[in-house]
């Protein structure tokens, strides 16, 4: 006998979020997170005694609505401060800083433009939010609620009317740097704006596929996708989202490892029936829930043996590769850029298009960028715990750092990367090397094996158009169900996609309610 | 085992060497017997069609023995202490059962249940399975092995010199051999027998219906083996036969051949042109009780709906081959039913006969053949009506007697 409905992998945020759906809905529903904490990539860890940082930082995919379901401004969800504009810094140049209404420090003619360019993205961001907000319809499925959902989708894009739909389908799938050639002409700005739709991907300014589609997918969350940080940080989220799963009835249990799926197999066939613990105990559950990566899903959770041939060669052939590293500093007070007034926001170093492209270009041959670009956020500016009275911590995502370096990750590779990232910096911020009390680089190789996520990718898959939508992460595993009766996933490799959104968690309970 | 890949080809020295076909480690003794030169070709093997004529050649399967030359057939070790699950995952049939020095038909299948191939699995003991088949299946092996920590999968299609020996007197043959407990073998067992300080495998298997063995050897011994083989067989009609003839006699025993009655899934382009095992009348080779196997839940679901063709074993009137011939429910030619795959006179058992892809709907009904024929040149057609045989047209009792008899 079962000792509860649904055993939940995995205790970030998608995990959680199913949690709370589910025993909602009445389920006995326990979480197993293996680590110390909830949250996952949202967890705040201690990098250096007294300074702390999350891998995710900031909400920005969330939409409203899931936010308003889970009611999670009853269970303690405030948000610190308003969004964080992006600054494209410039050793030179004049500052720059870019809101969802406005553009500051950017010629008359970029600045005229970029209403126009925040307006073409939203109307397709709303058109496409429902997207993101459903199960995805089966490839070939002719059933009455799969032609809905396309026939639904259909209609969004019609009502753009002709022309903007005609747009839409023109852009929707073209590299950023096309997109913001068409709009800008300021190559710092340009460089900036391209971010979101890169970050966390394999995908550069010149790369084909989707990154403006990555780009409505996050403008899609609340406040169209402008970063916020909540109150308390991401730990303020997490919390949040524990208490309402407590108060739902969710049980959880940290530490706690899975080991397997247990399959039971008869002449009936296969069906999933509990996980087994690294400690040796079996837990019982018709039902299991994986927030975890798909390749650990199926291949070391399940096992290829009770999979289908051609299946597991998919969830194998996965692109899932991370390029993204992440730098902390813990710094004894608050560094000087410059043109700033305040390093408040998302400051970008990345001078042009073409640094961003160079960097993926080492990258993708398996070489450190000789520049690196990247994102560079003082969390504790909006967050004082993070670190101790008067100092602070510095987080840096770092693009393009491949998972797999060719010359292999040894102490002098990152010592090679963290002195290029430092040298870097103090371009910007001259004399924060005198700041630094401690620094930490985690390679993707580091983010992988502290977050249980197979080649250290944001996303646990690569979000392009061949791992999207019907095909997240493969055909087959699209719709949460898996080839195996009674297993779901609900992690970021299903659909929409990653970043701390919560839709494949809730859309994951959805489906397993209807 | 050698790397062998030089003594295959002819002439080493030829600067078209790696362009052309391979020969076969018994190429210097069949090429002085393929009288007609009727060389075609299989998996980039130099094969014989026919060495002097395909009638003479079935008559030795059916009535002395004849030999076969298997060398091209593709072999496989599949090795370690995963090679059990591995391979019970990728077949349809349950490889649990199978004992030590037993061999199995198996089949396997596309996840959604389309027959990639059929073939036999050899265990040859504990962690040690050998999987021979038609076509190359490297790539389906390894991609079925993945995921599996410890299997190793080579390929082993030149490690081994291999004849089929079939028909009546192949026993004989193989006890003037002096080949001490063969007689003990049953169908499908496996015996290990000295030969020239090497060793000879003998397996109670074959392709024609008929009793017979195959028999491995390695390479270095090939060509001893066969002069070995051959002394003892001249006083029992030994005769080497060629694809043609092996066609005929596997149609009489009712087995399938790629590219006649199926389409390997993995080459098939068009949507659901490959087949089922359901629909190849080989559901008896998928064991449900398994609890997993590729394209299970597939094949399950054309279980629960019946195929919507079937393939048939037809007697039809007359004695003009059906070959390539389109069958209908009534003899007007009204209603397309199906499509012969393969067909012949049988001088075995004196029918016409053949194997036919028929829609399971119309298989209560009339079944009428389209036959196309010519007389000196002059083309004529007829529709003959057909009649369903279940029973495997030639299934001699000697092919399953142990000891066989002596003939």
């Amino acid at each position: 006998m079962a000792d509860q409905d649904t055993i939940i992998i995995g205790g970030g945020h998608n995990g959680l979020i199913c949690s709370i759906v589910l025993a909602r809905a009445g389920q006995r529903v326990t979480v197993l997170e293996a680590g110390p904490n909830l949250g996952g990539m949202a967890a705040e860890r201690e990098f250096h005694p007294g300074f702390k940082s999350a891998l995710a930082q900031t909400l920005y995919a969330m939409p409203r609505s899931l936010i308003h379901e889970l009611d999670l401004a009853a269970h303690g969800l405030e948000f610190a401060s308003e969004p964080l504009p992006i600054k494209p810094l410039s050793v030179t140049g004049t500052p720059q800083s870019v809101a969802a209404s406005s553009l500051q420090g950017a010629d008359g003619d970029d600045t005229a433009a970029y209403p126009k360019y925040v307006a073409m993205l939203a109307k397709f961001a709303a058109a496409l939010a429902p997207f993101w907000e459903r199960t995805m319809p089966r490839v070939g499925a002719t059933g009455a609620s799969d032609l809905m959902t396309f026939g639904k989708l259909g209609l969004k894009l019609r009502l753009l009317g002709k022309e903007d739909m005609l747009e839409f389908f023109r852009v929707a799938t073209l590299p950023m740097r096309d997109l913001l050639d068409e709009y800008f002409s300021d190559d710092r700005l340009k460089a900036a704006l391209c971010w979101d739709a890169l970050v966390g991907s394999q995908m550069a300014p010149r790369s084909p596929n989707q990154a403006v589609l990555t780009l409505l997918n996050r403008m899609a969350g609340k406040d169209a996708g402008q970063h916020i940080v909540p109150k308390g940080g991401m730990s303020g989220l997490v919390r949040a989202l524990e208490n309402a799963a407590v108060q739902a009835g969710v049980t959880i249990r940290t530490d706690c490892t899975v080991k397997s799926v247990q399959i039971e197999g008869d002449q009936h066939g296969q069906r999933c029936s509990g996980v087994e613990l690294e400690s040796g105990e079996l837990l019982l559950s018709d039902r299991v829930v994986s927030s975890a990566d798909p390749q650990t899903t199926f291949l070391n959770l399940v096992g290829a043996q009770h999979l289908e041939i051609e299946f597991t060669n998919r969830i194998r052939r996965l692109r899932n590769k991370g390029y993204v590293a992440r730098v902390h500093l813990a710094l004894s007070g608050l560094p000087a850029f410059q043109g700033l007034e305040t390093p408040e926001g998302r400051l970008i170093i990345a001078p042009t298009m073409d640094s961003i492209e160079f960097a993926w270009d080492a990258a993708k041959y398996g070489e450190l960028p000789e520049a690196p670009v990247m994102e560079v956020l003082i969390p504790s500016l909006q967050e004082p715990n993070l670190a101790p009275q008067g100092q602070h911590v510095l987080a840096a995502n770092v693009m393009y750092v491949p998972h797999d370096l060719k010359s292999g990750w040894t102490p002098e590779s990152r010592a090679e990367l963290l002195n290029t990232v430092l040298i870097e910096l103090t371009r910007y911020a001259p004399g924060i090397q005198d700041l630094v009390i401690s620094s930490e680089l985690l390679t993707p190789q580091d983010l992988a094996a502290q977050y249980r996520t197979i080649n250290g990718h944001w996303h646990h898959c690569e979000p392009a158009i061949d791992q999207l939508l019907m095909m997240r992460p493969t055909y087959e595993a699209a719709q949460y169900a898996t080839p195996i009766s009674g297993l779901y996933l609900c992690g970021a490799g299903c659909h929409p996609a990653g970043d701390v959104s919560g839709n494949p968690g809730r859309n994951a309970a959805k489906e397993i309610l209807a | 085992m050698m790397n062998s890949t030089n003594i295959l080809r002819e002439d080493a020295s030829d600067p078209f060497a790696g362009e052309r076909l391979k020969v076969s480690y018994f190429h210097d003794r069949v090429k002085v017997l393929n009288l007609r030169e009727a060389w075609s070709s299989w998996n980039g093997f130099k094969f014989a069609d026919y060495y002097y004529d395909v009638d003479y050649e079935y008559f030795c399967i059916r009535n002395t023995c004849g030999t076969y030359d298997i060398c091209p057939m593709q072999k496989y070790l599949v090795e370690g202490e995963d090679a059990l699950p591995m391979l019970n995952r990728m077949v349809t049939r349950d490889l649990n059962k199978l004992r030590d020095n037993r061999v199995t038909y198996v089949a396997w299948c596309t996840d959604s249940g389309r027959l990639i191939d059929d073939g036999t699995v050899f265990r040859l003991g504990e962690n040690r399975y050998l999987l021979t088949c038609g076509s190359p299946c490297l790539a389906w092996l390894r991609k079925s092995a993945f995921g599996f920590a410890n299997v190793e999968v080579t390929d082993a299609t030149e490690d081994y010199a291999a004849l089929s020996l079939q028909g009546p007197t192949s026993f004989a043959v193989l006890q003037r051999m002096g080949l001490e407990g063969v007689a003990a073998l049953k169908p499908f067992d496996i015996g290990h027998f000295p030969f020239m300080g090497g060793s000879l495998m003998v397996s109670r298997t074959g392709f024609t219906g008929d009793l017979g063995y195959e028999l491995w050897i390695e390479p270095e011994l090939a060509l001893p083996f066969w002069d070995a083989l051959y002394a003892a067989g001249a006083d029992f009609g030994i005769q080497p036969y060629g694809e043609s003839a092996t066609n005929m006699a596997r149609l009489e025993a009712g087995f399938i051949m790629p590219y006649m009655e199926f389409n390997e899934a993995l080459k098939t382009v068009n949507f659901e042109y490959d087949q089922t095992p359901f629909e190849l009348d080989l559901g008896w080779l998928v064991d449900f009780k398994k609890p997993h196997f590729n394209g299970r839940a597939a094949l399950l679901e054309q279980k629960r709906n019946g195929p919507k063709v079937l393939l048939t074993k037809l007697n039809i009137e007359g004695n003009k081959p059906a070959e390539e011939s389109i069958l209908y429910s009534d003899k007007n030619c009204s209603r397309e039913i199906g499509y012969v795959t393969s067909a012949m006179w049988s001088p075995a058992v004196k029918a016409n006969i053949a194997l036919a892809m028929i829609d399971t709907a119309a298989l209560k009904g009339e079944i009428w053949a389209e036959i196309y024929y010519q007389r000196e040149l002059r083309h004529h057609h007829k529709v003959v009506r057909c009649t369903i045989q279940s029973k495997p047209f030639w299934s001699p009792d000697r092919a399953r007697l142990t000891p066989p008899g002596l003939v």
